[in-house]
């Protein structure tokens, strides 16, 4: 209806290049969306972050539902009602119309009651503390974030590994997190849901792979000089490589014995990924308790 | 004039009773501000009261409230601060009153209680650090001495303003301006008597148990 | 004797904050000789400096903030350099160490002394002339929050030559923060020079509510008032509320990095989880501080721009003050990824999607406010233009992240740092420029350049859409925040994008110093005569530009809302009434003064110099019983004198 109008001369200049320029740049902004491979949150791998994903498109549309006629409102009263236009109708009065206001009070309120019960159900849906429900039972990892690299301790399986973390497509996976530091925050976002690290500490978290492949993860709480290196990999393999990769940890490498911790938890950037073929069961709830002791601090930050 | 146009038109004459009747008199203004000053620290009090629930029972295998605490030392520093605030009122009444003798005798008893308080409670203080029950021992500990001795350093502030205004009183005598100034300083007073309610039960009482 | 002050402080092998310290310097230095030169000081120190008159304290605040955009700017520009170029296995030119003070000073500066000053700076300038009003309520204690701010500001900069800056974000989360983990001096910095300039807050908030709440013209109730006025009130209800809870905070920090106290450190039963309650307690609120006042910019521009007043008064009044109350409710969604559990989570997450609905019904308002009124475009109107559709995007994508499981992915991401430049940008500092573009011919008696002002905001948008965008894109891609540098080289193109935003955002910047500079030399130009250029609605306009130094010779008498617009439509604007002694405040040197010795201490805890930190209390102390035994704080203007004043205006 009032595009029609656009290509007329009549047009305040301003508001014609303010509407050209914007629909030039949502043009661009819908291309790099295109043009963006699907990785990370696009690209969920697993139910959680299948989940998610869809709450975030979902909720998104249901407010852009109100969001572009406010947009559109927007330009369009300021264009119309521009003093110069002596075919719309001005006056200094309306100032107040029971009818707008009611809608006006209306439209934001049921909006936000609808996404009210969305967060109430997707909240407690998707609770990380929630186990995942599949049948198969699920894997333990205690996670601990060191400066600046993350130790995965199996305690089932009495290995350990450094940056990089192994687990078996379509078994949940059921996390302890804590740090030995500072506060971090363990994130796979292909995976899900992401969970702070904190010193004296316990977190919990639930995740699971659908399917195998390469998943990378990292810190998403700033620590410190070796956070941007801070990173590591999620492999999900099938549950027969899985087997045959604790094997292999088992029969080589060193073990985590305490001067080997104490070795890891000196600062490092950039570590490579390692495994330890053995590892204390009682090392997670060691590191929780001794971080809270006065114990060794960083040295120069 | 459209409908809200009307329900909003109040002659000036009536407006005055509905905030309408201009700026207030200097005294009010003077009080009100410092009271809203007074609600902003209560609130920089009820942070450190926060961090105080949380981290109560934070011992770290060290001495907990039950241990330290001497509730008779508590249950008098709490009647010299009450009663400071009774003299203070007094101390204020008179000053009113334009009856400068009475002012100095109660602004004395004043002093003399809140520093009988403040005596109490950094000889209290002492008695912790020396038994190594010091705030850098514990978060329990570590709350503790910032409560209760930020509530100390206010009273410091307090006595040290009395005397203040006991020399402008001196020197100038109980005029509008000085009265205005010894107002603010019954609302501190009287205020750091409610904040040390708070502390005494939280604290003191609440953590004997 | 010096503390931890010695010549290593000063960062001799580095050569970049060296550079730029020097240029800070040598620009300084310059600045002073000029003064000295043309024989400036004494009417510097009278008319500014010592100055109690809120138009004065409101243009220093203003002032203060665009300065220290620039160097918040300037701080914007490396990290996006750097982050365009530190990709795949290049190590750009900031290594960690640095890009990790520059992004916590960016943060810090931008909203302590960028954004507060321009909030602060425009409530104080307009609240008393929109009243009818001749100053706040407390005068000098207003000179004295503007120069704690500026102590806090002056603080900041000197982290920049002598020392360093903290390196742990600008929330200074615990245990980072703590001695164990920032060993020297950076996070000191941070502490003393926010808890000293808050205390200027807190006392600039006291003023302006005891202002607002007891000090308006005759006949001005509380809903005879500017919608400005209201949001003002609104937002230093919060600032009392708030910062005093900032102030416990960094307060504990401090005793816990100075004397060893276990408040949220590792060991001996600290907790760090209380630190960030506490924080965003303060943190929540002070974004509502924030956008506001810009808010009521906003409602003031569209109205006066429309020729209409302003749609649904008492729902903007009442949105208002729900924003007000709400803000304290919501402060869990700033860590939903702690660990709460789903009732807390889905709790904080309802009440932050329901301080959407009065927003919204703000925005409503405004477009109905725009329906069938007569919009003329000024630069001041498409800034409110602008920040309708940007704030709304901005909004969407906040409800978005209120939602708990959707945050758990994108906590921390670069989508989150988009989404809150969306909503500062696009609401705080496009209020900020309506506003310096709507109320400057008041305060200075002449019209900014409109041309100039649109190229400034044409850059502005553009380049806010350009820098920001890619990020919400790399956000969703599983980009996370203050990264040095980037593993992923794909991500690269959309940081160029960024950083090409991150310049015509500067070219925007550009366009405003021209706009300010062009504006002075053609000022003869356009000149503003009536004292109401743009045909306004609220009493500001109905004063001289700039009004006299007691802004109404008689206090206006009002008698409905919009007052000015009201004594104009019944044609008692301009009538020359009675006139009696008007008494005005006397300047004073206590904020000045009380600064000086507030940075000493600041400076001197900083560095841990004790007796020069026991000087500047004892100074401060002096200076504090100086002020308070301090009489004749007025002085009187007779009547015949204000006569012949307003007769010359007039004339």
């Amino acid at each position: 209806m009032q595009q029609r109008r656009f290509s007329g001369s009549a047009l305040h200049p301003t508001a014609a290049s303010r509407r050209s320029g914007l629909r030039r740049l949502s043009a661009c902004a819908a291309l790099l969306l295109a043009s963006c491979h699907q990785t990370g949150v696009l690209d969920p791998q697993g139910p959680i972050a299948s989940q998610e994903l869809l709450l975030l498109i979902n909720t998104t549309e249901i407010m852009l539902v109100v969001v572009v006629p406010v947009i559109l409102m927007a330009l369009g009263f300021a264009w119309w009602y521009r003093s110069s236009n002596a075919r719309a109708y001005h006056t200094t009065g309306l100032s107040y119309e029971g009818s707008i206001e009611f809608v006006v009070w209306s439209i934001p309120a049921l909006v936000v009651i609808l996404l009210a019960g969305v967060t109430w159900i997707g909240a407690h849906q998707l609770d990380p503390r929630a186990p995942i429900p599949v049948g198969a039972k699920p894997l333990r990892v205690d996670v601990v974030a060191l400066d600046w690299k993350w130790l995965f301790i199996y305690p089932d399986q009495g290995i350990a590994a450094v940056n990089q973390l192994v687990i078996p497509a379509g078994t949940p996976v059921n996390f302890r997190l804590t740090s030995a530091t500072v506060m971090n925050s363990f994130f796979v976002p292909q995976l899900g849901s992401q969970i702070y690290t904190m010193g004296g500490m316990t977190t919990h978290l639930n995740l699971l792979a659908d399917r195998p492949g390469d998943y990378p993860g990292f810190s998403a709480n700033f620590s410190g000089d070796g956070f941007s290196d801070m990173r590591f990999t999620a492999k999900a393999v099938a549950a027969g490589d899985f087997d045959g990769w604790v094997a292999k940890v088992r029969g080589a490498g060193s073990a985590l014995d305490d001067p080997g911790y104490a070795e890891l938890a000196k600062p490092s950037h950039a570590v490579p990924p390692a495994t330890y073929r053995s590892v204390d069961p009682k090392l997670f709830d060691h590191i929780v308790e001794q971080t809270t002791q006065p114990a060794a601090q960083r040295a120069g930050g | 004039m459209s409908l809200a146009q009307v329900a909003d038109y109040v002659p000036t004459e009536l407006a005055v009773g509905r905030g309408g009747g201009g700026p207030a008199p200097t005294r009010i203004v003077v009080a009100y501000g410092f009271w809203i000053f007074l609600l902003s620290d209560i609130i920089m009090f009820s942070g450190m009261f926060a961090a105080y629930a949380v981290l109560s029972g934070n011992t770290a295998g060290g001495p907990s409230g039950r241990e330290l605490f001497d509730l008779r030392n508590v249950f008098i520093e709490t009647a010299c601060l009450l009663f400071s605030s009774y003299t203070c009122g007094l101390g204020a009444l008179s000053a009113e009153r334009q009856r400068p003798d009475s002012f100095y005798l109660f602004a004395a008893l004043t002093f003399v209680l809140g520093g009988a308080f403040l005596g109490i409670e950094i000889s209290e203080f002492a008695g912790m650090v020396g038994r190594g029950a010091g705030p850098s021992r514990s978060a329990f500990l570590s709350a503790f001495f910032t409560l209760v001795g930020t509530h100390g350093a206010h009273v410091t502030t307090g006595l040290l303003w009395l005397a203040y205004m006991v020399a402008q009183v001196l020197v100038k005598g109980l005029r509008p301006h000085v009265l205005r100034r010894l107002l603010c300083f019954s609302l501190f007073w009287h205020a750091l008597d409610i904040v040390w309610i708070g502390v005494m039960t939280l604290v003191y009482l609440m953590g004997a148990r | 004797m010096l503390g931890k002050l010695s010549w290593a402080a000063i960062p001799f092998n580095e050569p970049l904050p060296l550079l730029s310290a020097a240029v800070v310097g040598i620009v300084a230095l310059a600045v002073l000789a000029i003064i000295t030169k043309k024989g400036w000081w004494p009417y510097l120190w009278n008319e500014w400096l010592t100055s109690v008159d809120h138009k004065r304290i409101g243009v220093m605040y203003f002032l203060l903030g665009l300065v220290m955009l620039l160097r918040g700017f300037s701080d914007a520009i490396m990290m996006r350099s750097q982050q365009a170029v530190a990709v795949g296995d290049a190590q750009g030119y900031l290594p960690p160490d640095h890009y990790n003070q520059i992004f916590s000073a960016h943060g810090t500066i931008m909203i302590f002394f960028v954004a507060m000053p321009f909030v602060v700076g425009l409530m104080n300038f307009v609240v008393p002339l929109q009243l009818g009003v001749r100053d706040v309520a407390f005068p000098v204690l207003n000179s004295v929050s503007f120069w704690l701010t500026a102590s806090g500001a002056l603080l900041i900069n000197a982290s920049l030559v002598i020392g360093n800056f903290a390196r742990t974000g600008w929330m200074g989360y615990p245990p980072l923060s703590e001695l164990g983990f920032s060993p020297d001096v950076g996070v000191d910095y941070y502490l003393w020079s926010l808890q000293i300039s808050g205390v200027g807050t807190l006392l600039a908030g006291i003023n302006m509510v005891t202002t607002i709440l007891k000090l308006r013209a005759p006949g001005m109730t509380y809903f005879r008032m500017p919608v400005f006025c209201w949001t003002a009130l609104a937002a230093n209800m919060l600032i009392i509320s708030a910062f005093p809870v900032l102030t416990a905070t960094f307060a504990m920090l401090l005793l816990d990095r100075y004397l060893g106290m276990h408040f949220f450190t590792n060991e001996a039963g600290g907790n760090q989880m209380m630190y960030v309650n506490l924080f965003w307690a303060w943190g929540h609120p002070e974004v509502y501080i924030l956008i506001l006042p810009a808010f009521g910019v906003f409602s003031e521009v569209i109205a006066t721009f429309s020729g209409k007043a302003l749609f649904g008064y008492r729902s903007m009044v009442l949105a208002t003050l729900a924003i007000c109350v709400l803000s304290f409710m919501v402060w869990l969604h700033h860590f939903f990824t702690m660990g709460a559990g789903a009732n807390v989570n889905a709790f904080f997450g309802i009440m932050s999607m329901i301080i959407a609905v009065p927003t919204g019904v703000k925005v409503f308002n405004w477009l109905f406010t725009l329906f069938h009124g007569s919009v003329r475009f000024t630069a001041s109107v498409l800034w409110s233009i602008g920040f309708i559709v940007t704030f709304v995007i901005g909004g969407m994508t906040g409800v978005l992240l209120a939602i708990p499981p959707v945050d758990f992915v994108l906590h921390n991401s670069a989508f989150l740092v988009a989404h809150f430049h969306n909503v500062i940008i696009g609401g705080v500092v496009f209020g900020a420029m309506a506003g310096y573009n709507y109320w400057f011919p008041k305060a200075f008696g002449f019209t900014l350049d409109e041309r100039l002002g649109k190229a400034s905001f044409w850059c502005w948008l553009i380049g806010f859409y350009l820098a920001f965008t890619p990020l919400y894109v790399l956000g969703l891609m599983g980009m996370t925040r203050r990264l040095q540098h980037i593993s992923d080289t794909s991500w690269q193109p959309l940081l160029l994008v960024a950083e090409l935003g991150a310049v015509v955002i500067m070219l925007g910047i550009l366009f405003q110093i021209a706009q300010l500079y062009v504006s002075i030399r053609t000022r003869d130009s356009r000149r503003d005569l009536t004292g109401d250029p743009w045909n306004g609605r609220t009493l500001e306009w109905a004063t001289t530009s700039p009004p006299p130094a007691y802004n109404f010779a008689v206090m206006p008498e009002v008698e409905a809302i919009d007052a000015f617009w009201e004594m104009k439509r019944t044609g008692t604007a301009g009538i020359p009434p009675t006139y009696e002694a008007i008494e005005m405040p006397r300047n004073s040197p206590t904020g000045f003064v009380t600064a000086f010795f507030a940075v000493m201490i600041g400076f001197a805890l900083i560095w841990q110099i004790w007796w020069m930190a026991e000087v500047g209390v004892l100074g401060a102390a002096v200076t504090a019983l100086v002020f308070g035994w301090s009489e004749n704080r007025e002085f009187e203007i007779p009547a015949d004198e204000v006569a012949r004043r307003e007769r010359a205006q007039l004339a």
